[in-house]
C-alpha cells in the first residue's frame, strides 16, 4: 500500500475495531451502573444452569469431534492412495464453507422429528422417532462441523512425519499398534491441544446451532440466553449478567489456548499426499474402511439432506416471492459491504504492522505493533453477539434500534471476518513488501503509482480471497441480524429463521439450499483466487 | 584519492566516518573513498557489513553519524530515489507481474508514463544487453542471467553516475558469471559510471575491478590494487579469509 501514512491508517483501522468493541462495553457499563441491583440479581440459579450447560455442551462436542477425528485421520493416513480419497478430503472441507444455520437445518432435515430418518423408522415399523433436539442435536451438528476440520488438521500433522520414520518402522517390522504408539500418536499429540482448543472455542461461542437445535431452558447456552433476554424478555440487566459471564468464560478459555499455542483461525490445507508406506494388514484395512465410511456418512448425510430437502421445496414459488428477493438483495448488499470494510480494515492493519516491523530499531515488537496484531483477533475474545448486545443496550436510549440494523450487521460482520482475512492477506502482503520495498524506494515508485503498478496487481488475488471469505461468513451469519432484524430489514438467514418459526419447513429448506449455494460459490472463489497466486 | 569531480559521467563516492549498527548488532564504522569512474570490488566474510555498506550508500539505511558524499554533494539525508545511484540486488530486481520493457521503463519514469523517446531508449538499452527480442516476456520466462541483464538495462536508462552491485551475479554459474562481468565491464567503459560491487569470489574481483576493499567486522581493513591485494595479502584477516587454496586461482 501507499507507504505514506501506512501507520496512521493502521491506527485508524485499529481504533475503529476498538471503538466497535468499546461502544458495546460502554453500553453494558451504563446499563450496569443504572441497574446494578438488577444485574446482580440476575446471577441466579438459572444463569448458572445456563453457564453449566454452555460448558458441558462445549466439552462434550469437543470430545465427540476430536476423539473420532484421531481415528479417522489415522485411517486416512494409513491409506494414502485409494479411489475417491481426494474427493473425500474435499467433501470434508464443505462444512467449513456452510453457514451454521444451513448445517443446523441439514441435521434437522435428516434427524428431526419429521426428517428422513423418522420416515425410515416408520417404514420399518418402529416406534415414532422422537427427533433430535437439545443436547444430542447440538452434539451431532457440532460434530458435523468440527470432526472434518479436526480430521484434516490431524492428517496434516501425520503427513508431516518424515518419510524416513515410516521406512524405519517398516524395516523394524512394526505392526499397527507400535506404529501408532511410536510414530502416529506423538505426531497427533503435538497438535492435539491446538486442535482441541480450536474446536472447544468454536463450540463454546456457537450461537446459531444452539438456537436452532437447542430446545427450551434445558438446552440453552449463554449466547442464546443473551439473545432471548434482549429479544423476548427485554431484560437488559439479565443480558448484562449473561454477557459478563460469557466474556469471562471466553477470555479464560482463550488465555488457556494462547498458553497452549493454538492457532485460532486454522483452515486445514488440503492434503492429498500419495506417499506409500508399508501396506496395513487385512483386518486393519477393514476396520479403517469402516471408520472412513462412518465419517463419510456423518459429513455427507446432512449435506445430502440439505440438497434433497431444498430441492423438494417449491423453489420456483420462492424465487418469485418479493420477500425473498428483498432478503436476498439485502443480504448481498450488506455482506458485500461488510466484506469490503473487512478487507479495507485488514489491509490497513497489516500494512501498518509490516511498516512498523520493518523500521523498528529495537529487537522486540513495540506495543503498537502488538496491538495491531492483537486487534485483528480481538473479535475472537468478544463474540459478535456480545458486541451486538452491548450496542443494542446502548443505542436503544437514543434511537430506534432496528433502524441501526444495517450498520450493525456490516460493522460487526466485518470485524468478525478480520482474523480470516488476515490469514489470506498478510502473508502475501508481507512477502510482496519484502520483495518490493527496496526496489520501489530505489526507483522512486511511491503513492498512487506504487498502488497502481505494484501493490494492486500483486495483492489483487489475496484481497479477493479475503473478500470472498468475509462475504461468505457475513452472508451466512445469523448472530447480529437475530438481534437487530425486523420486518424492515431482513437478511436471508433472518427470513429463513422466521419461516422455521412459523413451521414453514419446506420454505426454510429451500432458502437454506439457496444460501448454501451462495456461500459455497464464494468459498470456491476464495479458494481459486488463493490457490492461483503467483 | 578525492571524492569530488564530475569528469565523464561517473561520480566519486566518499564515506566519511559513517557509523551504523543494526538493532542489537555490533557497531560499524566505514571510511572509504572511491574515485569517479572506478570499479571497486568489496569483499569480506559474511556478516562483515558488505551489504550494509551498499545499503548506506544507496540510502536504504541511515547512518547514526558521519557523512556520505557522492560527486562531492552530501547525500546523507536524501531518500534512495533521489540519490545519483542505481543498485542491483542478488534477487528481486524485477517486478514479477510486469514485462521486461515495463521493468526497464520504470527506470525512466516511476509512474510508467513513457514518451516515444523513452520507449526508444528502453529498447536500445535492451538491445545493448542482448535482450532486444524479449521486451514482452515476463521475468519468470527468463533465465537467471537474463533477469540480471534486464536489471542492467534499467541501470542504463536510469543513467545514474554510480552503480552498486550486491552479489548481483552470485547465483549464476561460473561461465555465465564471467559473461555478465564482461558485459558490465563493457557498459562501464561506455558510460564511465562508478561501480562498487560486493562479491565473495576473488576471480570476480580480478576479472574487472581496479581496486578491492576488504571489510571485516564493520570496518574497511584494506583497500588496494586488486592484483596486489590477492598476491600479497598484508593483514592476517585477509589471509585467513582467502585461505591458502584460493590464492592465485
Amino acid at each position: 500500500m501507499a507507504r505514506v501514512g501506512a501507520v496512521p491508517l493502521g491506527i485508524a483501522a485499529l481504533s475503529f475495531v476498538t471503538l466497535l468493541a468499546g461502544g458495546a462495553f460502554l453500553g453494558l457499563l451504563i446499563e450496569g451502573a443504572r441497574d446494578w441491583q438488577g444485574a446482580l440479581a440476575a446471577f441466579d440459579a438459572y444463569l448458572f444452569r445456563v453457564a453449566r450447560f454452555t460448558l458441558l455442551q462445549a466439552v462434550l462436542s469437543t470430545i465427540v469431534s476430536v476423539v473420532p477425528a484421531i481415528v479417522v485421520a489415522r485411517a486416512l493416513s494409513r491409506h494414502p492412495a485409494f479411489f475417491g480419497r481426494s474427493a473425500l478430503l474435499r467433501l470434508f472441507a464443505v462444512p467449513l464453507a456452510l453457514p451454521a444455520l444451513v448445517a443446523a437445518l441439514g441435521v434437522l432435515a435428516l434427524l428431526g422429528r419429521a426428517g428422513y430418518f423418522a420416515d425410515l423408522v416408520a417404514a420399518l415399523g418402529g416406534d415414532r422417532w422422537p427427533g433430535i433436539y437439545g443436547l444430542s442435536g447440538i452434539l451431532v451438528a457440532h460434530a458435523f462441523f468440527n470432526l472434518p476440520l479436526a480430521t484434516r488438521l490431524f492428517l496434516q500433522s501425520l503427513d508431516a512425519v518424515p518419510a524416513d520414520q515410516w521406512r524405519l518402522a517398516g524395516q523394524l517390522g512394526m505392526g499397527a499398534w507400535p506404529r501408532f504408539r511410536f510414530i502416529e500418536w506423538p505426531a497427533i499429540r503435538a497438535s492435539l491441544p491446538g486442535v482441541a482448543g480450536l474446536v472447544f472455542m468454536l463450540c463454546i461461542t456457537s450461537f446459531t446451532i444452539v438456537l436452532m437445535l437447542g430446545g427450551g431452558p434445558a438446552a440453552t447456552t449463554l449466547e442464546v440466553a443473551i439473545y432471548q433476554s434482549l429479544r423476548f424478555d427485554f431484560d437488559p440487566a439479565r443480558a448484562l449478567a449473561l454477557t459478563v459471564l460469557q466474556l469471562a468464560l471466553t477470555a479464560a478459555v482463550l488465555a488457556m489456548l494462547f498458553r497452549l499455542g493454538a492457532e485460532m483461525t486454522s483452515d486445514a490445507a488440503l492434503s492429498v499426499s500419495a506417499r506409500r508406506h508399508a501396506r496395513p494388514g487385512s483386518v486393519e484395512t477393514v476396520l479403517n474402511g469402516l471408520v472412513i465410511v462412518l465419517a463419510l456418512v456423518l459429513v455427507a448425510g446432512p449435506i445430502a439432506a440439505i440438497v434433497t430437502a431444498g430441492l423438494q421445496a417449491d423453489l420456483s414459488r420462492l424465487a418469485g416471492e418479493a420477500r425473498v428477493h428483498q432478503a436476498l438483495a439485502t443480504s448481498l448488499v450488506l455482506s458485500a459491504l461488510a466484506a469490503l470494510l473487512c478487507v479495507a480494515l485488514t489491509t490497513m492493519m497489516v500494512a501498518a504492522r509490516q511498516r512498523l516491523a520493518s523500521r523498528r530499531r529495537l529487537p522486540g515488537p513495540s506495543w503498537l505493533e502488538r496491538a495491531l496484531d492483537g486487534g485483528a483477533s480481538l473479535i475472537l475474545v468478544v463474540p459478535p453477539i456480545v458486541i451486538g448486545a452491548g450496542w443494542f443496550i446502548l443505542v436503544r436510549r437514543f434511537a430506534d434500534v432496528f433502524a441501526l440494523a444495517p450498520v450493525m450487521v456490516v460493522t460487526v460482520n466485518a470485524a468478525m471476518a478480520i482474523p480470516f482475512a488476515v490469514r489470506a492477506i498478510r502473508p502475501a502482503h508481507d512477502e510482496a513488501a519484502a520483495r518490493h520495498d527496496r526496489l520501489c524506494a530505489q526507483l522512486g515508485i511511491a503513492g498512487l503509482d506504487r498502488l497502481r503498478l505494484v501493490d494492486w496487481p500483486v495483492l489483487r488475488r489475496p484481497l479477493l480471497t479475503g473478500f470472498a471469505f468475509a462475504m461468505a461468513l457475513s452472508l451466512g451469519d445469523l448472530g447480529v441480524i437475530a438481534l437487530f432484524g425486523s420486518d424492515a430489514v431482513q437478511t436471508l438467514p433472518y427470513l429463513l429463521m422466521q419461516r422455521m418459526g412459523s413451521y414453514r419447513t419446506a420454505d426454510a429448506a429451500g432458502l437454506a439450499l439457496i444460501l448454501a449455494m451462495l456461500c459455497f460459490l464464494l468459498m470456491m472463489v476464495a479458494e481459486a483466487a488463493g490457490g492461483r497466486r503467483r | 584519492m578525492t571524492g569530488g569531480g564530475n569528469e565523464g559521467s561517473g561520480a566519486g563516492v566518499v564515506l566519511d566516518k559513517v557509523a551504523f549498527s543494526h538493532p542489537g548488532g555490533a557497531p560499524m564504522l566505514f571510511d572509504l573513498s572511491v574515485g569517479a569512474g572506478e570499479i571497486l570490488a568489496v569483499m569480506g566474510p559474511s556478516g562483515s557489513g558488505k551489504s550494509t555498506l551498499l545499503s548506506l550508500i544507496a540510502g536504504f539505511e541511515t547512518p547514526a553519524a558521519g557523512r556520505i558524499l557522492i560527486g562531492g554533494a552530501d547525500v546523507t539525508d536524501l531518500p534512495p530515489a533521489r540519490r545519483p545511484v542505481s543498485m542491483i540486488f542478488q534477487e528481486n530486481n524485477l517486478f514479477a507481474h510486469l514485462d521486461v520493457a515495463a521493468n526497464v521503463g520504470l527506470g525512466r519514469s516511476p509512474s510508467l508514463r513513457l514518451t516515444r523517446e523513452d520507449r526508444e531508449h528502453v529498447s536500445e538499452s535492451l538491445t545493448s544487453v542482448g535482450l532486444g527480442d524479449k521486451a514482452r516476456r515476463l521475468p519468470r520466462e527468463l533465465s537467471g542471467g537474463e533477469r540480471q541483464r534486464v536489471a542492467l538495462a534499467r541501470v542504463l536508462v536510469r543513467n545514474r553516475p554510480v552503480l552498486l552491485l550486491d552479489e548481483a551475479f552470485a547465483s549464476l554459474g561460473p561461465a555465465l558469471r564471467d559473461q555478465m562481468l564482461d558485459l558490465l565491464k563493457d557498459l562501464q567503459a561506455r558510460t564511465r559510471m562508478t561501480v562498487i560491487m560486493v562479491t565473495h569470489d576473488p576471480q570476480d574481483a580480478l576479472r574487472i575491478s581496479g581496486r578491492t576493499a576488504f571489510i571485516e567486522e564493520g570496518q574497511v581493513r584494506e583497500v588496494g590494487d586488486t592484483a596486489a591485494i590477492f598476491s600479497q595479502a598484508r593483514s592476517d584477516a585477509l589471509r585467513r579469509y582467502l585461505g591458502a587454496g584460493s590464492r592465485g586461482r
